[in-house]
Protein backbone atom coordinates (compact mmCIF):
# COMPACT_ATOMS: atom_id res chain seq x y z
CA UNK A 1 0.00 0.00 0.00
CA UNK A 2 1.03 3.52 -0.58
CA UNK A 3 -0.15 7.20 0.02
CA UNK A 4 -0.44 8.80 -3.54
CA UNK A 5 0.33 12.30 -3.83
CA UNK A 6 -2.83 14.75 -4.07
CA UNK A 7 -3.53 17.06 -7.15
CA UNK A 8 -4.03 20.63 -6.16
CA UNK A 9 -5.80 23.35 -8.15
CA UNK A 10 -4.72 25.12 -10.56
CA UNK A 11 -2.74 21.90 -11.48
CA UNK A 12 -4.35 21.33 -14.93
CA UNK A 13 -4.37 17.79 -14.98
CA UNK A 14 -7.80 18.40 -12.83
CA UNK A 15 -9.53 19.68 -15.85
CA UNK A 16 -8.80 16.12 -17.90
CA UNK A 17 -12.08 13.98 -18.36
CA UNK A 18 -11.44 10.34 -16.41
CA UNK A 19 -11.99 7.30 -18.70
CA UNK A 20 -14.02 4.02 -18.34
CA UNK A 21 -12.86 1.23 -16.47
CA UNK A 22 -12.73 -1.85 -19.00
CA UNK A 23 -11.24 -4.13 -17.33
CA UNK A 24 -11.22 -5.03 -13.30
CA UNK A 25 -7.78 -6.37 -13.00
CA UNK A 26 -4.74 -6.39 -10.24
CA UNK A 27 -3.37 -3.34 -10.96
CA UNK A 28 -7.08 -1.98 -10.41
CA UNK A 29 -7.58 -3.53 -7.18
CA UNK A 30 -4.11 -2.60 -5.46
CA UNK A 31 -5.26 1.09 -6.94
CA UNK A 32 -8.28 1.18 -5.25
CA UNK A 33 -6.03 -0.15 -1.80
CA UNK A 34 -3.80 2.91 -2.36
CA UNK A 35 -6.41 5.56 -2.94
CA UNK A 36 -8.34 4.12 0.02
CA UNK A 37 -5.36 4.32 2.30
CA UNK A 38 -4.67 8.41 0.76
CA UNK A 39 -8.56 8.83 1.68
CA UNK A 40 -8.31 7.88 4.77
CA UNK A 41 -5.26 10.26 5.69
CA UNK A 42 -7.35 13.36 5.56
CA UNK A 43 -10.33 12.32 8.83
CA UNK A 44 -13.08 14.68 7.84
CA UNK A 45 -13.04 14.27 4.43
CA UNK A 46 -15.90 12.03 2.19
CA UNK A 47 -15.22 11.34 -0.96
CA UNK A 48 -11.92 11.05 -3.44
CA UNK A 49 -12.12 10.15 -7.03
CA UNK A 50 -9.09 8.81 -9.09
CA UNK A 51 -7.96 11.93 -11.29
CA UNK A 52 -7.21 13.91 -7.54
CA UNK A 53 -4.51 11.54 -7.85
CA UNK A 54 -3.63 11.45 -11.15
CA UNK A 55 -5.16 8.59 -12.51
CA UNK A 56 -7.50 9.51 -14.96
CA UNK A 57 -9.91 6.57 -14.94
CA UNK A 58 -13.77 7.03 -13.48
CA UNK A 59 -13.13 5.26 -9.75
CA UNK A 60 -14.58 7.47 -6.52
CA UNK A 61 -14.91 6.28 -3.43
CA UNK A 62 -17.27 7.97 -0.86
CA UNK A 63 -17.51 7.18 2.85
CA UNK A 64 -19.53 9.16 5.27
CA UNK A 65 -20.42 6.54 7.66
CA UNK A 66 -18.39 9.13 10.31
CA UNK A 67 -21.32 11.24 10.06
CA UNK A 68 -24.40 9.14 11.42
CA UNK A 69 -26.59 12.23 11.49
CA UNK A 70 -26.87 12.06 7.92
CA UNK A 71 -28.71 8.46 5.95
CA UNK A 72 -25.70 6.87 4.21
CA UNK A 73 -24.64 3.27 2.12
CA UNK A 74 -21.33 3.18 4.12
CA UNK A 75 -18.01 2.84 2.41
CA UNK A 76 -18.95 2.94 -1.12
CA UNK A 77 -16.21 1.88 -4.71
CA UNK A 78 -18.04 3.56 -7.51
CA UNK A 79 -16.28 2.65 -10.98
CA UNK A 80 -18.09 3.99 -14.10
CA UNK A 81 -20.83 5.72 -11.71
CA UNK A 82 -23.82 7.26 -13.10
CA UNK A 83 -26.42 9.13 -11.77
CA UNK A 84 -29.28 7.94 -14.01
CA UNK A 85 -32.48 10.45 -12.57
CA UNK A 86 -32.02 13.46 -10.02
CA UNK A 87 -34.42 15.38 -8.01
CA UNK A 88 -34.49 19.08 -6.22
CA UNK A 89 -31.79 20.85 -5.60
CA UNK A 90 -30.28 22.35 -2.51
CA UNK A 91 -27.27 24.94 -1.65
CA UNK A 92 -24.71 23.30 0.28
CA UNK A 93 -21.08 24.44 1.70
CA UNK A 94 -18.43 22.19 -0.31
CA UNK A 95 -14.36 21.84 0.25
CA UNK A 96 -12.25 19.68 -1.39
CA UNK A 97 -8.65 18.10 -0.74
CA UNK A 98 -7.83 19.91 -4.33
CA UNK A 99 -8.01 22.70 -3.63
CA UNK A 100 -6.92 23.71 -0.11
CA UNK A 101 -8.26 26.74 2.23
CA UNK A 102 -11.01 27.50 0.47
CA UNK A 103 -15.00 26.21 0.98
CA UNK A 104 -18.10 27.77 -1.02
CA UNK A 105 -21.59 27.05 -2.14
CA UNK A 106 -22.90 24.95 -4.30
CA UNK A 107 -26.10 23.74 -5.91
CA UNK A 108 -26.52 20.26 -6.04
CA UNK A 109 -29.27 17.53 -6.59
CA UNK A 110 -30.78 16.54 -3.45
CA UNK A 111 -31.86 12.99 -4.30
CA UNK A 112 -30.26 10.56 -7.12
CA UNK A 113 -30.26 7.36 -8.69
CA UNK A 114 -26.94 6.47 -9.16
CA UNK A 115 -25.69 3.22 -11.02
CA UNK A 116 -22.53 2.11 -10.63
CA UNK A 117 -20.00 -0.88 -10.44
CA UNK A 118 -18.26 -2.45 -7.90
CA UNK A 119 -14.79 -3.37 -7.70
CA UNK A 120 -15.63 -6.51 -8.35
CA UNK A 121 -17.52 -5.17 -11.87
CA UNK A 122 -20.80 -6.14 -10.03
CA UNK A 123 -23.79 -3.66 -11.10
CA UNK A 124 -24.96 -1.59 -8.15
CA UNK A 125 -28.09 0.80 -7.92
CA UNK A 126 -28.70 3.48 -5.22
CA UNK A 127 -31.19 5.72 -4.18
CA UNK A 128 -29.30 8.49 -2.37
CA UNK A 129 -30.21 11.85 -1.46
CA UNK A 130 -28.75 15.15 0.83
CA UNK A 131 -24.89 15.09 2.11
CA UNK A 132 -24.47 11.12 0.42
CA UNK A 133 -25.93 12.34 -3.04
CA UNK A 134 -24.10 15.81 -2.32
CA UNK A 135 -20.62 14.19 -2.00
CA UNK A 136 -21.12 11.73 -5.11
CA UNK A 137 -22.15 14.20 -7.07
CA UNK A 138 -18.91 16.27 -6.35
CA UNK A 139 -17.33 12.97 -7.00
CA UNK A 140 -18.27 12.39 -10.19
CA UNK A 141 -17.68 15.76 -11.34
CA UNK A 142 -14.04 15.24 -10.57
CA UNK A 143 -14.16 12.14 -13.32
CA UNK A 144 -15.86 15.20 -15.96
CA UNK A 145 -12.55 17.47 -15.06
CA UNK A 146 -15.02 19.73 -12.94
CA UNK A 147 -14.49 21.10 -9.66
CA UNK A 148 -17.10 22.91 -7.09
CA UNK A 149 -15.58 26.11 -7.75
CA UNK A 150 -17.21 25.87 -11.23
CA UNK A 151 -20.45 25.44 -9.52
CA UNK A 152 -20.13 28.17 -6.76
CA UNK A 153 -23.13 30.08 -6.24
CA UNK A 154 -22.00 33.66 -5.02
CA UNK A 155 -22.92 34.73 -1.38
CA UNK A 156 -25.08 37.63 -2.37
CA UNK A 157 -27.26 35.51 -4.66
CA UNK A 158 -27.69 33.33 -2.48
CA UNK A 159 -29.30 35.37 0.14
CA UNK A 160 -31.60 37.23 -2.36
CA UNK A 161 -32.39 33.90 -3.33
CA UNK A 162 -33.40 33.06 -0.41
CA UNK A 163 -35.54 36.26 -0.01
CA UNK A 164 -37.58 35.30 -3.06
CA UNK A 165 -38.41 32.15 -1.14
CA UNK A 166 -39.42 33.43 1.57
CA UNK A 167 -41.83 35.99 0.22
CA UNK B 1 8.82 40.99 4.17
CA UNK B 2 5.06 41.45 2.43
CA UNK B 3 3.79 44.72 3.32
CA UNK B 4 0.19 44.18 3.48
CA UNK B 5 -2.54 47.56 3.77
CA UNK B 6 -6.15 47.11 3.82
CA UNK B 7 -8.18 49.78 1.88
CA UNK B 8 -11.39 51.44 3.13
CA UNK B 9 -13.53 53.27 0.57
CA UNK B 10 -16.49 54.81 -0.07
CA UNK B 11 -18.32 56.78 -2.64
CA UNK B 12 -21.80 57.44 -4.46
CA UNK B 13 -21.90 54.49 -6.90
CA UNK B 14 -20.96 54.78 -10.70
CA UNK B 15 -20.07 52.49 -13.13
CA UNK B 16 -16.02 51.23 -13.21
CA UNK B 17 -14.94 52.04 -9.57
CA UNK B 18 -13.43 48.46 -9.21
CA UNK B 19 -12.10 48.93 -12.98
CA UNK B 20 -10.36 52.00 -11.55
CA UNK B 21 -9.22 50.98 -8.47
CA UNK B 22 -7.61 47.15 -8.77
CA UNK B 23 -6.26 49.07 -12.40
CA UNK B 24 -4.39 51.72 -10.48
CA UNK B 25 -3.18 49.11 -7.33
CA UNK B 26 -1.85 46.65 -10.50
CA UNK B 27 0.23 49.68 -11.60
CA UNK B 28 1.94 49.72 -8.30
CA UNK B 29 2.55 46.03 -8.95
CA UNK B 30 -0.26 45.68 -6.03
CA UNK B 31 -1.65 41.99 -5.18
CA UNK B 32 -4.80 41.20 -3.76
CA UNK B 33 -5.64 39.48 -1.25
CA UNK B 34 -9.15 39.20 0.21
CA UNK B 35 -11.91 41.69 -0.76
CA UNK B 36 -15.48 42.99 -0.11
CA UNK B 37 -17.37 44.89 -2.72
CA UNK B 38 -20.76 45.59 -2.72
CA UNK B 39 -23.13 48.11 -2.90
CA UNK B 40 -24.79 49.59 0.12
CA UNK B 41 -27.94 51.43 -0.72
CA UNK B 42 -26.78 54.02 -3.01
CA UNK B 43 -23.30 53.53 -2.48
CA UNK B 44 -20.58 51.60 -3.64
CA UNK B 45 -18.18 50.09 -0.42
CA UNK B 46 -14.61 48.31 -0.99
CA UNK B 47 -12.84 46.50 1.34
CA UNK B 48 -9.98 44.79 0.38
CA UNK B 49 -6.29 43.32 1.40
CA UNK B 50 -3.54 44.25 -0.87
CA UNK B 51 -0.15 43.14 -0.83
CA UNK B 52 2.30 45.87 -2.45
CA UNK B 53 6.25 46.94 -3.20
CA UNK B 54 5.23 50.71 -2.56
CA UNK B 55 5.67 52.11 1.01
CA UNK B 56 1.98 53.47 2.16
CA UNK B 57 2.21 57.11 0.88
CA UNK B 58 3.11 56.29 -2.52
CA UNK B 59 -0.31 54.44 -2.98
CA UNK B 60 -2.18 57.00 -0.87
CA UNK B 61 -1.52 59.60 -3.49
CA UNK B 62 -1.94 57.26 -6.34
CA UNK B 63 -5.39 56.60 -5.51
CA UNK B 64 -5.92 60.02 -4.26
CA UNK B 65 -5.82 61.02 -7.68
CA UNK B 66 -8.67 58.71 -8.66
CA UNK B 67 -10.74 59.19 -5.66
CA UNK B 68 -10.69 62.83 -5.81
CA UNK B 69 -12.04 62.58 -9.52
CA UNK B 70 -14.80 59.71 -8.72
CA UNK B 71 -15.31 61.75 -5.52
CA UNK B 72 -14.50 58.51 -3.25
CA UNK B 73 -13.34 58.88 0.03
CA UNK B 74 -10.78 56.14 1.29
CA UNK B 75 -8.33 55.25 3.79
CA UNK B 76 -5.10 53.23 3.95
CA UNK B 77 -4.28 50.91 7.04
CA UNK B 78 -1.17 49.04 7.32
CA UNK B 79 -1.84 45.24 8.43
CA UNK B 80 -0.76 41.79 8.76
CA UNK B 81 -1.66 39.32 5.32
CA UNK B 82 -2.54 36.50 7.86
CA UNK B 83 -3.96 35.13 3.82
CA UNK B 84 -4.71 30.97 3.86
CA UNK B 85 -6.10 31.18 7.29
CA UNK B 86 -9.60 30.94 6.98
CA UNK B 87 -11.99 29.85 9.82
CA UNK B 88 -14.63 27.05 8.85
CA UNK B 89 -18.13 28.50 9.89
CA UNK B 90 -19.98 25.45 11.53
CA UNK B 91 -23.36 27.32 11.53
CA UNK B 92 -25.91 29.43 9.48
CA UNK B 93 -29.01 31.86 11.40
CA UNK B 94 -31.65 33.81 9.20
CA UNK B 95 -33.54 36.10 10.98
CA UNK B 96 -36.23 38.42 9.21
CA UNK B 97 -39.34 40.41 10.52
CA UNK B 98 -40.55 43.73 10.70
CA UNK B 99 -37.78 46.75 10.62
CA UNK B 100 -37.13 48.01 14.47
CA UNK B 101 -35.17 50.13 16.24
CA UNK B 102 -31.68 48.00 17.91
CA UNK B 103 -32.62 44.44 15.89
CA UNK B 104 -28.96 43.64 15.08
CA UNK B 105 -27.45 45.05 18.29
CA UNK B 106 -30.15 42.43 20.29
CA UNK B 107 -29.83 39.95 17.71
CA UNK B 108 -26.05 40.11 17.84
CA UNK B 109 -25.69 40.62 21.90
CA UNK B 110 -27.81 37.13 22.52
CA UNK B 111 -25.85 35.38 19.84
CA UNK B 112 -23.09 36.87 21.15
CA UNK B 113 -23.56 35.82 25.22
CA UNK B 114 -24.31 32.33 23.46
CA UNK B 115 -20.71 31.85 21.99
CA UNK B 116 -21.56 32.73 18.47
CA UNK B 117 -18.31 34.12 17.04
CA UNK B 118 -19.54 36.37 13.01
CA UNK B 119 -17.44 35.22 10.53
CA UNK B 120 -19.70 37.00 8.21
CA UNK B 121 -23.64 39.22 8.10
CA UNK B 122 -25.13 40.55 5.43
CA UNK B 123 -27.98 42.28 6.26
CA UNK B 124 -30.80 44.20 3.63
CA UNK B 125 -33.88 45.99 4.47
CA UNK B 126 -36.56 45.29 2.13
CA UNK B 127 -40.37 45.33 1.63
CA UNK B 128 -42.28 48.15 1.33
CA UNK B 129 -40.92 51.98 2.27
CA UNK B 130 -43.95 51.99 4.92
CA UNK B 131 -43.40 49.12 6.75
CA UNK B 132 -39.85 47.81 5.94
CA UNK B 133 -38.77 44.18 6.63
CA UNK B 134 -35.32 43.84 8.31
CA UNK B 135 -33.50 40.48 6.46
CA UNK B 136 -29.88 38.98 8.13
CA UNK B 137 -28.28 36.24 7.47
CA UNK B 138 -25.25 34.98 9.86
CA UNK B 139 -22.27 32.65 8.96
CA UNK B 140 -20.24 31.83 11.93
CA UNK B 141 -18.73 29.88 14.77
CA UNK B 142 -20.90 28.16 17.68
CA UNK B 143 -18.20 28.22 19.99
CA UNK B 144 -20.39 27.06 23.14
CA UNK B 145 -21.66 24.65 20.83
CA UNK B 146 -25.02 24.81 18.95
CA UNK B 147 -27.51 23.83 21.60
CA UNK B 148 -26.79 26.87 23.76
CA UNK B 149 -27.23 29.00 20.09
CA UNK B 150 -30.44 27.69 19.43
CA UNK B 151 -31.52 28.43 22.73
CA UNK B 152 -30.59 31.88 22.70
CA UNK B 153 -32.04 32.63 19.78
CA UNK B 154 -35.46 31.04 20.04
CA UNK B 155 -35.77 33.45 22.93
CA UNK B 156 -34.33 35.97 20.94
CA UNK B 157 -36.79 35.19 18.26
CA UNK B 158 -39.86 35.37 20.94
CA UNK B 159 -38.89 38.65 22.76
CA UNK B 160 -38.59 40.60 19.85
CA UNK B 161 -41.50 38.62 17.61
CA UNK B 162 -38.98 37.84 14.26
CA UNK B 163 -38.58 34.72 12.53
CA UNK B 164 -35.25 33.25 13.18
CA UNK B 165 -33.63 30.02 11.90
CA UNK B 166 -30.75 28.21 12.47
CA UNK B 167 -28.90 25.04 10.06
CA UNK B 168 -25.38 23.39 10.83
CA UNK B 169 -22.88 23.96 8.63
CA UNK B 170 -21.61 20.55 7.88
CA UNK B 171 -19.06 21.30 5.27
CA UNK B 172 -18.69 18.32 2.30
CA UNK B 173 -14.80 17.90 1.43
CA UNK B 174 -14.30 15.42 -1.13
ZN1 LIG C 1 -13.08 17.38 -4.60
Amino acid sequence: MALLDILVYPDERLKKISQPVKEFSDNLKQFILNLEETFRSFPGCVGIAAPQVGRFERVVLVDISHKPQHENHGFLILVNPKISSSAGSNVGREGCLSVPDYTGKVERSVSITLEALNEKGEKKVFQMKGYEARAVQHEIDHLDGKLFLDRLVSRRNALSKRIELST
Amino acid sequence: MENWLMLTLVGKDRAGIVAKISQALFDLNGNLGETSMTRLGGNFTIMLMVCVPEKKSVVQKKLQTICDELELFFHLDEIEGELHQHIEPDVRISIHGADQAGIVARATGSLAEAGLNILNLESDVGGHPDSPVYVMHIEGVAGMGLVNLEKALQKFSRENDVVARMAPIDTMVG
